[in-house]
């Protein structure tokens, strides 16, 4: 009964040999992850059979692979749907924490394919990203990204900083560098509120104010003109509320609701939802 | 002749594109075909509707007048899935092996959310050559109340009250805005809905769709789920 060379991901094999590993021992994604599918990153397989053979043998086999794999630069079958697009989301820090904010809207070239969906996912009870880009893109990197944040602080002990999130997520992006993914997210935190933008073109960068969409230009001449460091909570909600309103206002991808998360040093909380057309608050000289 | 239409003799789903002069065109193999159909869910308090009509469409043919797009996946949970058929086949048959497998690994049936769920993931692992499947689950929660899961064909997902997906989905959605969500209308009292109205309502728009779309029509496939089963009833609609 030969154990033969297997060519394995040395993550899965890490899992496997968990009590024999120090703590400076760290995760580095592998290549083998370019043949999997998205879901599949760095996991164990679920269409693998168990037959009661203990994890040593846990290698993640590639069940449903993609025709196209991930580092062709163009999509070799053309899509006869459209995928959703186009939002306004913004994020800036200041005294009171971080302050995230995005508008509802959801569409499909031209069609609102969901006017109430949600672009800001809590990643953890201090942890909270924006998203704009594809729909299902953002939303199923996020909970990958959960996951790993997760077992990392599972088997580290402690929550992986905000600037570490934005460097997992961005490693993981990369192998999709080419491909018509389309995540940009911005991650708020607080482990002394950290604002990172993370997109699949593979930028990470650290700011204090981020606005990412189709309608961020909108959202960015009015933040540039009201937001810094010494404003009240109930100042900051309501220049990010102003933002996205007038953005809403001017680009057509945007609209409907507005949702603002406030993450501070005890978690994040998230302000009810408002509907910008009753919006009577609002100066507008509209004719 | 010209009853081979490739990804770009769309001009988007459901439509056909005009025929003019373009000089040389390359004319490749589509895996993807557009079989039509609509298919619609509604929420109610203790219960939920899923309907579809039955047409099978592709270009200007119908290959089949009884085939329905709700498939029933567990007691309380029915899926109903329009776009290429062929896709919504292997897709309900990976739905139903993952279901039994879920079943012999943890003894209790996929809860409705738990579905939804794990047809996120099915379908995002798909995502560089995506399953054409514009999926809606309904189906009943874990406290029993009725819920809707709508998705779009890359696995982007999130619970709804109401609605409408395939081909006259642009048409029906607004109307159920309207219906149910009681949306752009002033001075109406929100009545909660009963599954009798539900189901008249569902019927209604289905008419509507017929009319107004060459891809819906037939006849209607009905499913309502309550906590005593799935009730199945088919409705005739224009067949022309």
């Amino acid at each position: 009964m030969a154990v033969g060379q297997r060519k394995s991901c040395s993550y899965a094999t890490g899992v496997a040999l968990s009590n024999s590993r120090s703590l400076f021992h760290f995760y580095i994604p592998e290549a083998c992850y370019l043949d999997e599918s998205p879901i599949q990153f760095g996991q164990i397989s679920t269409m693998q059979s168990s037959s009661g053979i203990p994890s040593q043998e846990t290698l993640p086999i590639p069940s449903s692979l993609p025709e196209s794999l991930p580092f062709t630069s163009s999509q070799v079958v053309p899509l006869p749907f459209p995928m959703a697009h186009g939002t306004t989301t913004l994020a800036f820090m200041f005294q009171g924490g971080v302050l995230a904010a995005a508008d509802t809207r959801s569409s499909c070239s031209g069609l609102v394919a969901c006017p109430a969906s949600q672009k800001i996912l809590p990643i953890h009870s201090h942890l909270v990203g924006t998203t704009s880009g594809t729909s299902a893109d953002c939303a199923l990197w996020k909970r990958i990204l959960s996951r790993e944040l997760r077992l990392y602080q599972l088997r580290y002990g402690r929550r992986l900083s905000t600037r570490g999130a934005a460097k997992l997520l961005s490693h993981m992006l990369h192998p999709f560098k080419g491909t018509e993914l389309c995540v940009a997210a911005t991650l708020c935190g607080w482990d002394g509120g950290d604002l990172f933008y993370v997109c699949s073109d593979g930028t990470r960068l650290e700011g204090s104010l981020f606005s990412v969409g189709s309608g961020s230009p909108y959202a960015y001449s009015i933040l540039d003109q009201g937001v810094w460091w010494g404003l009240t909570v109930e100042e900051a909600t309501s220049i990010a509320r102003e933002a996205v309103y007038r953005a809403t206002h001017r680009d057509a991808y945007s609209g409907n609701f507005v949702d603002v998360y406030h993450v501070t040093s005890k978690g994040w909380t998230r302000r009810t939802r408002e509907d910008l057309k009753e919006d009577k608050s609002m100066k507008s000289h509209n004719l | 002749v010209s009853e081979m239409l490739s990804a770009q003799g769309f001009g988007g789903p459901g439509k056909m594109k005009e025929y003019h002069y373009a000089g040389a065109v390359e004319n490749r193999f589509s895996p993807y075909a557009f079989n039509g159909g609509t298919v619609l869910a509604v929420a109610g308090e203790d219960f939920a509707v899923v309907a579809s009509d039955t047409r099978l469409s592709e270009g200007y043919s119908i290959h089949s007048r009884d085939s329905p797009k709700c498939y029933k996946l567990t007691d309380t949970t029915v899926i109903g899935c329009s776009g290429f058929h062929g896709d919504c086949l292997t897709l309900t048959k990976i739905i139903d092996a993952r279901l039994k497998m879920y079943k012999h690994s943890n003894n209790k049936t996929m809860t409705s959310g738990a579905i939804a769920a794990m047809l996120s993931t099915i379908l995002y692992s798909r995502r560089f050559f995506p399953y054409y499947v514009y999926n809606i689950i309904g189906g009943l929660d874990e406290e029993g109340k009725g819920a809707v899961y709508s998705f779009d064909p890359v696995g982007s997902y999130q619970r709804d009250t109401y609605k409408a997906g395939g081909s006259a989905s642009a048409m029906l959605q607004p109307l159920l805005d309207n219906q149910i969500g009681f949306k752009n209308m002033e001075g109406v009292q929100h009545l909660p809905l009963t599954q009798e109205k539900a189901v008249q309502l569902v019927k209604d728009v289905f008419i509507s769709a017929a009319e107004r779309d060459v891809y819906t029509g037939d006849a209607l496939r009905v499913c309502v789920i309550t906590k005593d089963g799935i009730n199945e009833q088919t409705i005739p609609l224009r067949k022309d």
